[in-house]
């Protein structure tokens, strides 16, 4: 509990306002310091802006990195084939994991199942640059999450609604992604969930202190970071945005309605022109207000993924749904 | 937003405050942002070749270095920045934005460029992965009195610095990843430089409350630089 105080009153996000160097966190003269909550979310700040690709080989790795991605996700299937094959989904082989991070010299994340923190273990191990305890993977543990603090590699966690973005930041998430539904190419969810995230939080700011208790109650979430969230207009981590996006203009969406960077799943490799695709979503996310650029981007980059409807899914193949 | 909370004096001369831009394709731009404009800046976002009109420095934020490389290069930026340099702008580059400014890369991704200016050799990287990322406090005596707030996050550092490059801080080479170790002369690895316009830190002050460098920028180099 001190933890998540510390680290969320200690308002990283609105150090800029705090004249005072070094008020929290003070890590002292000469000792270096890993793993703290500044060092863990300030990745993220630097990944902002960017395209996380999910990528199954080390070749594919490359090609995310020639094309501009930010940084890599190394799984074993991406979503649309897990969602294929079915059975259960896991941490990719440690083989794969060390071919991929050997292959480029962007940031390496890698999935891990909900709650399974063995899994945690052993990508930290590792050494990728961050662990997503993501709902694509079969959950390990239909109860708990993993305890993000125990570790000195940074987590990113999806969510659906504010509530769940704010108890995954009080377990030690350093990054949120909403969740939209992985491997269907259709973009509505991913939408869905940003507006909720991002009209939950502009209610928040409407709010008065007495208010912001039931507030508190009511998203399930430590009052600290529900008033913090409201004082500073945003969540203290930064929020990508996942789950559907297969064109540079659903990329663009995304992004103008208020997503700081996008994760691309089975969007690029599962499309006709990876390559193409791949850069031109970048490009895309860097200019998303420049509807000219946008166009530009669009242009002859092939078959996009196939696709699923959402509307279409039956309930228990929804993967949103896993985490809570 | 009072400009007296970061500058020292001459209120008169800097009644404006000067026109700072953040390169703004990729990383973490709004932090720059919001502490050049509550030390009084002008601010405004550089995306294109135009925005670096009428700009009296320029911040290059952390990053991916790979990226802003290919889109500023894409975009027509990278250019008219490289130009800006050789015309005299100060600008300051942290994280991302050191390796902006080196004039060599020691392991660029196939093909990544630089926009150069800063007689220095980076290394990606250098620390290792993130797990390897710290934060710290370093003795700066050029910019602060007292020790500087620095968080690095898979920040490189300078192998090789040419005569004109001044050294303004550095970390024990132990702290890079093994195998990094390209015979660097010295037991330090430097993590702060400055030549002439240009400064650039393998560190993220932007992140940590602690505005010494942005002030020195203002103060030390954008200002005498008017």
């Amino acid at each position: 509990m001190s933890n998540i105080t510390e680290s969320s009153a200690g308002s990283y996000t609105s150090n800029p306002a705090d004249p005072t160097p070094g008020t929290i966190e003070d890590s002292g003269q000469g000792s270096p310091r890993t793993g703290t909550a500044r060092v863990k979310r300030g990745l993220a700040d630097m990944l902002k802006g960017g395209v996380i690709m999910d990528v199954v080989t080390a070749e594919q790795a490359k090609i995310a990195e020639d094309a501009g991605a930010v940084a890599v996700m190394a799984l074993e299937r991406v979503p649309a084939d897990i969602r294929a094959q079915g059975g259960v989904a896991r941490m990719s082989d440690p083989d794969l994991i060390d071919q991929i991070v050997e292959s480029v010299s962007i940031p390496v994340m890698a999935k891990a199942r909900i709650g399974h923190f063995v899994e945690a273990q052993v990508l930290e191990a590792l050494k990728v640059d961050y662990i997503d305890e993501s709902e694509v993977l079969s959950p390990a543990d239909y109860v708990n999450h993993i305890d993000k603090w125990d570790f000195t590699v940074p987590f990113v966690c999806g969510a659906t609604n504010l509530g769940e973005a704010l108890r995954r930041i009080t377990e030690g998430a350093a990054m949120i992604r909403s969740k939209g539904e992985a491997g269907t190419g259709d973009v509505s969810e991913a939408v869905k969930h940003i507006r909720t995230i991002r009209g939950e939080i502009a209610k928040l700011s409407a709010l008065s202190k007495d208010e912001l208790y039931v507030a508190a109650k009511e998203l399930q979430a430590p009052y600290e970071l529900v008033a913090e969230v409201a004082r500073e207009g945003k969540l203290p981590v930064v929020l990508f945005t996942a789950g559907g996006v297969a064109t540079p203009a659903d990329a663009a969406l995304m992004m103008q309605l208020g997503a700081d960077g996008v994760f691309v799943g089975s969007g690029i490799f599962k499309s006709g022109n990876p390559e193409a695709r791949a850069a031109a979503i970048v490009r895309a996310t860097a200019q998303y207000s420049d509807a000219a650029a946008v166009a530009d981007a669009s242009r002859g980059l092939g078959e996009a993924m196939v696709g699923i409807n959402v509307a279409d899914l039956p309930a228990p193949h929804r993967l949103a749904e896993r985490g809570w | 937003m009072s400009a007296a909370v970061g500058t020292t004096g001459d209120e008169a001369a800097e009644a404006a405050g000067p026109a700072i831009g953040v390169f703004a394709l990729q990383g973490d731009v709004r932090e720059h942002l919001r502490v050049l404009a509550a030390l009084g800046a002008r601010t405004s976002a550089v995306r294109a070749a135009p925005d670096l009109a009428g700009l009296d420095g320029l911040v290059i934020p952390g990053g991916e270095s790979s990226v802003m490389d290919k889109l500023s290069r894409l975009l027509g930026l990278a250019p008219a920045v490289r130009a800006a340099i050789d015309d005299g702008l100060p600008v300051y580059g942290t994280c991302a934005g050191m390796i902006m400014l080196a004039d060599r890369i020691a392991n660029p991704i196939t093909g990544q460029q630089s926009l150069g200016g800063l007689d220095i050799t980076v290394q990606r990287n250098a620390f290792g992965s993130q797990v390897d990322s710290f934060e710290t406090r370093l003795a700066v005596p050029a910019v602060s009195a007292d020790p500087v707030h620095a968080v690095f996050i898979r920040a490189p550092a300078v192998l090789q610095s040419g005569p004109g490059v001044e050294v303004l801080a550095s970390v024990p080479a132990e702290r890079l990843e093994s195998g990094h170790d390209c015979g660097l002369a010295t037991g330090f690895v430097p993590v702060a430089v400055r030549q002439g316009n240009l400064l650039a830190t393998s560190f993220h002050p932007e992140v940590t409350g602690d505005w010494s460098f942005h002030r020195y920028f203002l103060d030390r180099v954008v200002r005498r630089a008017r």
